[in-house]
């Protein structure tokens, strides 16, 4: 019986020629739908409290404790510079590791879980005449509606950042 | 299988950095000419080890390298050989190679073909001079285990001592064979070998991996009790050993003893323990008589992996925050109606304490680690420079976190090379200066309020001021109407973009200067200054913090944030009156304070908190004393409390914030920054720095150049 249910999801699902197919959370800021790769995200947390940090950009929003790891909270409104978020209870914050940091990224709602073949995603259309929007990893149709799939890490990677006059921190090994 | 294998390498490795570290320890004693006999012994041993370990994971170049060193070692160690200084300085280089190769064995990479060859012909010349002077050249073994040398002839002085030899599991975890030891005890003469098996236990009680044999020799040998020693060298700690020595015997009574080669080896092919030894009983007579046994030492220390230490640490630090937690709620409260509940808690604290400092004792190590390297880089640097030079070495034994030997090697060479090459004049310029020939680098290290401080001092030139100032004025770091201290001119040599040397040498002014330095020993929470005495020397002075993982704190409240002060920084707290605070026109509000004026510092200005209490009068000051002895009044709310907290990275996760030294989180689980005294201190020098250049109508100055320059100027105050 249950030899037959597996094959059954993987008739419906899955095509004979093997696309690359990745999930995603997909979330609201504002109007506009986001999505993350899933595996990249650890939790989703609701909004606490930030300790603010000082000297630091405005989409910085300060750091919580997650269990005992101190994390940077950024807000993807503020980084997209669409204003500034008035964070309450319904306000999530999607924790996600890059690389060997785990930032955690304000935004209004989670929205879904995509399933999405990588032939699906479309590619901004200048997004090779304009280096800001290098952190979009493409767009997709989701009834209707468009998802941009973003790559966190080139939008609060400290050392990626163009916009931010800071040094990189010297590797003290 | 290979992921054992992949562990066993891993010790390996660690074992090795351990050895080469005594290695180079015992060389150098050997160079200064402060040894004892047990120094060689233990440079044998070093290299022994690394060319046994080496063999089992098939390092061929490294046994092959070792295999030379501990072959001259060896000749030294019998005597054969004579200790001559130059023969110190072709091991000195010896281990050079030894530990590139061991280097590149953990790399996993080769090295170029014919690496170390210099070395290696060297030692096999120094060997060839033996062998022309001796008649009977010796063979070397290449027995892994074989120290001393079978005798040929039985001499005079045959004495007979009794060996109680009883093994632990150790002994064959490290893949020791007592059949080989028995072999090697036969070498030295005639062995009568006892086992005894009184400890073993049932079969059905028996343990696999248990040793519960034991045995007693009686040996009668012309050697003497350190050559059976010897013997046993490699399984010290791991048995118990018991020589006696019954004193001479006439050599008929030889005739008793049975010959040991008679003793018969079943090969064990269970991986639990030896094989059952035959055992003969020909116990002669044994006249208990004036012996000095020699007690088995028994290793009074484990090695863990960091990873576990490290995980206790962490976990100690969340019990600091829970408990912090509890006690917060604890204090709200009634004692009358929760005595014991009151008093437990705070119990608790005292405990926690407790093992937060005996967890922390875990990770400390003495700095010697450290220290250890640097005679080597003074011989060295001396001998390039053409400069003499002494080192002395204090307080070795001060005990660091594990992090900090780590990571202040690099800064302290760098110091080091510093005071030898800039510092120290050259030996015709010192005995002009009526200096004896040889300067004198002093390295000390001591806990001072609850700190430990590093310093470096040498009998050098001390600063050239006039060098020093010129040098910053013309890269820019300083104007050429700037009015500095001497200290604040010594310690110009920090600003990044600075090159004390007026020639770049070979030794310094590689492109790393003491900006780096500084950099390194701040980021683990130090800091570094140098003073200076023309014509006396100069020294320069580090201090780090004890540990990198908690500290007493005191919590204060500015607007709606908590901010931590390092409670080591804090001198006193009050309330100024009105009267007490005055103001310098830049806008600057002074107070006076044990008859002297500070500045005080608004700290929800340096820190852009909003809703702060501004007037000193209404809030409080803390008087912190920065490095130095800087005091100043930093401008904050109120008290919260004074706790312990643990430390926490910001640069994990995020990146260093400007007067901010780490993070914690509070007993209501909110993070709070901590203050970096010091770098708040710079920073609103700096702050103000812009108003000052106003009243000086040099706009131009207004650049970074004079607020690094102020921030020099508040460091060394």
């Amino acid at each position: 019986m249950t030899t037959l249910v597996a094959n059954d999801t993987r008739g419906d699902d899955q095509v004979r020629e093997e696309p690359v197919i990745k999930q995603y959370i997909s979330f609201n800021v504002g109007k506009e739908l986001y999505a993350v790769e899933i595996t990249t995200v650890r939790e989703i947390k609701g909004w606490i409290p930030t300790t603010s940090l000082p000297n630091s950009p405005d989409y910085m929003r300060g750091v919580i404790n997650l269990r005992g790891v101190i994390v940077p909270v950024f807000d993807l409104r503020t980084r997209f510079r669409r204003g500034h978020t008035e964070p309450g209870k319904n306000h999530v914050v999607i924790i996600v590791k890059l690389d060997k940091r785990t930032i955690g990224i304000l935004v209004d709602a989670v929205s879904d879980i995509l399933t999405i073949p990588s032939e699906e995603i479309l590619a901004v259309p200048d997004q090779d005449v304009n280096p800001e929007y290098a952190f979009m990893e493409g767009l997709v149709a989701v009834d209707e509606k468009m998802v941009a799939i973003i790559k966190p890490r080139l939008l609060f990677d400290m050392n990626l950042m163009p916009d931010m006059d800071r040094e990189p921190e010297a590797n003290v090994a | 299988m290979s992921d054992s294998m992949e562990q066993f390498k891993i010790v390996f490795f660690e074992e090795c950095s351990e050895l080469l570290i005594s290695l180079e320890e015992g060389l150098m004693q050997l160079h200064r000419g402060d040894s004892d006999d047990e120094t060689i012994h233990a440079v044998f041993r070093a290299v022994h080890s690394i060319k046994g370990g080496a063999g089992a994971f098939g390092f061929d170049r490294l046994v092959a390298f070792a295999h030379i060193q501990e072959t001259l070692l060896d000749e030294m160690r019998a005597g054969t050989l004579e200790m001559k200084k130059d023969y110190i300085d072709i091991l000195l280089q010896a281990y050079d190679i030894l530990s590139e190769l061991v280097g590149a064995a953990q790399r996993n990479v080769d090295m170029e073909e014919g690496f170390g060859g210099d070395a290696a012909q060297a030692m096999q010349k120094v060997m060839e001079t033996i062998e022309a002077s001796d008649d009977t050249p010796q063979e070397h073994s290449d027995d892994d285990s074989t120290p001393a040398t079978a005798s040929a002839t039985q001499g005079i002085n045959t004495r007979l001592f009794s060996i109680i030899f009883k093994p632990f599991i150790g002994l064959y975890q490290r893949a020791n064979e007592p059949i080989l030891l028995i072999r090697e005890l036969n070498d030295l003469g005639d062995l009568t070998v006892d086992l005894d098996t009184s400890d073993m236990p049932s079969l059905d009680e028996m343990h696999g991996e248990h040793a519960y044999f034991s045995w007693k020799f009686s040996l009668v040998t012309e050697f003497d009790e350190n050559a059976i020693l010897e013997v046993f060298e490699f399984v010290e700690g791991d048995c118990e050993l018991e020589i006696k020595d019954l004193g001479p015997i006439p050599a008929s009574a030889e005739d008793s003893a049975t010959d040991a080669a008679a003793i018969t080896e079943k090969s064990s092919s269970s991986p639990d323990g030896p094989a059952p030894t035959q055992s003969k009983t020909t116990a002669p007579a044994a006249p208990q008589g004036g012996g000095n046994g020699s007690e088995a030492v028994v290793s009074q220390s484990i090695r863990v992996e960091l990873d576990k230490v490290d995980r206790l640490v962490n976990m100690v630090g969340e019990l600091v925050i829970t408990q912090a937690m509890l006690r917060e709620q604890g204090s709200q409260l009634l004692v009358e109606q929760y005595p014991n509940l009151v008093q437990g808690i705070e119990e608790l604290s005292r405990h926690i304490r407790d093992l937060q400092e005996s967890v922390m004792a875990i990770r400390a190590q003495p700095v010697k680690s450290v220290f250890s390297r640097m005679p080597r880089l003074v011989r060295e640097l001396t001998a390039s420079l053409n400069k003499k030079a002494r080192l002395v070495m204090t307080g070795e034994e001060t005990e660091v976190d594990k992090t900090v030997t780590e990571r202040i090697g690099d800064p302290l060479m760098h110091m080091i090379r510093n005071s030898v090459d800039h510092g120290l004049e050259s030996p015709e310029d010192r005995l002009k200066a009526g200096k004896p020939e040889e300067g004198v680098i002093h390295l000390s290290a001591f806990h001072r309020g609850g700190r430990i401080f590093i310093e470096i001092e040498d009998d050098g030139a001390g600063i050239n001021r006039k060098v020093v100032l010129k040098k910053a004025i013309e890269s820019g770091l300083v104007t050429p109407d700037a009015n500095l201290t001497n200290e604040e001119i010594d310690n110009l040599i920090f600003l990044p973009g600075f090159s004390t040397a007026e020639s770049v040498t070979k030794v310094s002014g590689r492109g790393v200067g003491m900006d780096v330095v500084r950099k390194n020993i701040q980021s683990l929470g130090g800091r570094v200054s140098i003073s200076s005495v023309t014509g006396k020397g100069s020294k320069f002075t580090m201090s780090l913090p004890l540990t990198l993982a908690v500290m007493d704190g005191m919590v204060v409240e500015i607007g709606d944030e908590k901010f931590v002060l390092p409670l080591v920084n804090i001198i006193q707290t009050l309330r100024p009156t009105p009267s007490e605070v005055n103001s310098l026109p830049d806008g600057r509000n002074l107070m006076m304070f044990r008859d002297e004026y500070i500045f005080l510092v608004p700290l929800y200005d340096v820190f852009d908190v909003p809703d702060a209490i501004t007037n000193p009068c209404e809030g409080l000051v803390v008087v912190v004393e920065g490095d130095g002895g800087m005091l100043m009044g930093f401008i904050v709310d109120d008290l919260v409390n004074q706790q312990q907290v643990v430390i926490k990275s910001l640069e994990t996760n995020y990146e260093l914030i400007e007067g901010v030294s780490g993070a914690t989180i509070l007993g209501n689980g909110r993070v709070s920054l901590i203050v970096d005294i010091a770098t708040v201190q710079e920073m609103a020098a700096k702050q103000y720095s812009k108003p000052q250049t106003f009243d000086q109508d040099t706009e131009s100055s207004l650049s970074q150049d004079t607020s690094s320059l102020a921030q020099i100027s508040v460091e060394v105050h």
